[in-house]
């Protein structure tokens, strides 16, 4: 099958004309006449000056980003002397009683594996429940929906993500979590509490369920928007071939759209991943802030986003402070590499398409 | 028989579709749900539970009824103005920088690849990361160092607009075309300033959509502020003490135990939603007004 690919205009001799800006806005390079009444000016030193000017502002973000990491590895300098890669896997096993103290502000015992689980738990029960009703979302607004309703649902989905996380979490404090102490966990604990990942040690209510049901709401916005942007991508000959095969419907969407679009979608995913893995308030608020590890999903836990939040402002030694600090590099870093990941898969598939194609 | 088969087949294909177009239409109401049920929520409850002295008067001491949130509108504003002050000619610089100068090159991209690297950062890692900056260190001669202040709280929300703001007006600076800068260039006018009040001017509902967005995100940030801007319980608009902000003000009142202060919470969430969402139409509006609408 032949690559569609949109090659770059070539840059060209005479300037654009005024009737095609699209044309000129694709262009890599400014035209010859540009070059000639840039050079021509007699403003060199201020056009310089606004130049300069202008790179520092670039080169800052660099700055920020490399600043971020400088103060993170020298504020968790003090804990990485003192257990080194250790802190992330191993705990203090109480000689006395043969239990794991993970968590010990007082005695000065700090290992970041509950946390870590905490956060791994959280954010895969969240892409659990939100990738299906995300690419649900997406593929009905783009492949099925009137056109009369697009804009509108579009819009109300868009809406999810500019709701700020402390509401979420207020929301998920006083309406989720009783709706789950009440109805939803009990229930849970009669159908599924064999499997062992539900039971009823926790009357609260809080817990890794609820902050994963919390966190799929919020992340459900980022997923659903960049899959529509990904499924936009894909031409519409595809589509059209598929369906000239006679195809329905849904085979069109599964062949022709979903399989040229699936490593966007992936893209997509693992972005909503890099949002659930940093979000804090509303986590913080209904994950119950216990640095335990339990199988059961309806325990208390905390996550590496919770216990900072929680314990910063009040550590109790440079220690406690510099152990928070260390959880925040590795959060840092994993977020990091997390959306770079996604930005290029992404990116992969949208390249050479605008963003608004349609 | 195989023509039978053929017909069952195709009916089950077409069982298929509507199955799938059902599950889609109802994945689009159960993400469309939770919106409805937490703005009916937040109407609901902050509506009845606001009053006048909810605007006018600070917290009251621990344990006693009433008292308002005055203080903490007052402390978001004075930090988003500090934050947008930062961030938004950072945010329009760097978006200049990549739209007109970095066209193609190298750093150019790096700086677009480092600005959505940057927009990944996790809030409570930025707040971490004032506090290293501003609250730890002591320096004597230096202000705003060495305590918690309301500065420390500006200058990480401002780090967390630039890149929302540097790419929207990147974006947006790319849709200008370019026979728009080489008329003002061929009238002789320096290449700075057709820049700014040609090129810019041009894509500026755009950029102040862009700001607005970035602004409406850093609004609601509660992680950065936790250990920068503390929050304070009277009232203060001071630069070189902790201040109190709207969204700290609504954590610390959920996490309480009294029903009254939790009913404090929900309208203060009310007043953060509405003043996000006036803030941001209010620009739109004055800013849509006689300016060339598509840009291009």
């Amino acid at each position: 099958m032949p690559e569609i690919r949109i090659s770059q205009p070539v840059p060209q001799p005479e300037p654009a004309p005024a009737s095609e800006p699209a044309a000129a806005a694709l262009a890599p390079e400014p035209s010859t006449i540009r070059r000639f009444l840039l050079a021509r000016g007699n403003s060199a030193f201020s056009d310089y000056l606004f130049k300069v000017l202008m790179v520092l502002c670039a080169l800052s973000i660099f700055v920020i980003v490399l600043l971020i990491g400088y103060e993170l590895v020298v504020q968790s300098r003090l804990t990485w002397v003192q257990s080194g890669i250790k802190f992330f896997y191993t705990a203090f096993v109480d000689p006395d009683t043969h239990l794991p103290q993970y968590w010990d502000p007082v005695n000065g015992h700090f290992s970041a594996l509950p946390f870590i689980y905490g956060t791994l738990v959280s954010s895969f029960l969240s892409l659990l429940l939100a990738v299906p009703l995300a690419v649900g979302v997406a593929v009905f607004l783009t492949e099925m929906c009137p056109g009369l309703l697009r804009a509108p649902l579009s819009f109300l989905t868009e809406l999810l993500a500019a709701i700020p996380s402390i509401i979420y979490g207020l929301w998920a404090l006083f309406v989720l979590v009783p709706l789950l102490r009440q109805y939803v966990n009990p229930l849970l604990v009669k159908t599924l509490g064999w499997s062992g990942f539900f039971d009823d040690s926790n009357p609260t209510g809080l817990g890794y369920f609820a902050s994963g049901i919390i966190l799929a709401i919020m992340i459900l916005p980022i997923i659903s928007s960049l899959t529509r942007e990904v499924m936009t991508a894909v031409p519409h000959s595809q589509r059209e071939a598929v369906l000239a095969l006679g195809a329905t419907r849904w085979e069109m969407i599964r062949t022709g759209v979903l399989r040229n679009a699936r490593i966007g979608i992936v893209g997509a995913i693992i972005l909503g991943l890099g949002r659930a893995l940093g979000e804090t308030m509303a986590v913080t608020m209904v994950i119950g802030n216990t640095p335990e590890i339990h199988r059961s999903l309806l325990a208390n836990g905390s996550s590496m986003a919770a216990v900072i939040a929680n314990e910063f402002a009040e550590a109790t030694s440079d220690l406690h402070r510099s152990a928070l600090v260390e959880i925040a590099l590795a959060l840092f870093i994993v977020t990091i590499i997390v959306n770079a990941f996604a930005q290029l898969l992404v990116w992969a598939v949208t390249r050479g398409t605008p963003s608004q194609a349609r | 028989m195989a023509a039978s088969a053929m017909a069952i087949r195709s009916r089950l294909r077409a069982a298929t579709d509507h199955l799938v177009t059902a599950l889609a239409i109802l994945a689009t109401i159960l993400v469309i749900a939770p919106l409805a049920v937490i703005f009916g929520y937040l109407v609901y409850k902050g509506a009845s539970s606001l009053n006048l002295n909810f605007f006018t008067k600070v917290p009251a001491p621990e344990g006693e009824l009433g008292g308002g949130m005055a203080n903490a509108i007052v402390g978001s504003g004075v930090l988003l103005a500090l934050a947008s002050l930062i961030g938004v000619p950072i945010g329009i610089g760097s978006g200049i920088y990549l739209a007109e100068f970095g066209r193609g090159t190298k750093l150019a991209n790096a700086v677009r690849f480092t600005a959505d690297v940057l927009n990944g950062v996790p809030s409570i890692v930025m707040g971490v990361t004032a506090y290293a900056l501003i609250v730890a260190p002591h320096v004597s001669f230096l202000p705003f160092l060495g305590h918690f202040s309301a500065f420390s709280g500006g200058v990480a929300l401002g780090i967390m607009m630039i890149p929302t703001v540097c790419r929207s007006t990147e974006e947006m600076l790319l849709m200008v075309p370019h026979a728009v800068r080489e008329a003002a260039l061929g009238l002789g006018v320096p290449n700075w300033r057709s820049t700014l009040s040609i090129t810019v001017r041009t894509a500026s509902p755009g950029i102040i959509t862009g700001c607005m967005l970035a602004f409406a995100r850093v609004a609601g940030e509660t992680a950065p502020l936790l250990f920068t801007a503390l929050g304070n319980q009277f009232w203060s608009t001071s630069l070189n003490e902790p201040i109190a902000a709207l969204p700290l003000q609504i954590y610390i009142y959920a996490n309480s135990p009294y029903d009254d202060q939790h009913r404090l919470a929900w309208a203060g969430a009310l007043v953060l939603i509405v003043l996000i969402v006036l803030a941001v139409s209010l620009v739109r509006w004055v800013t849509s007004r006689g300016t060339l609408k598509g840009s291009s």
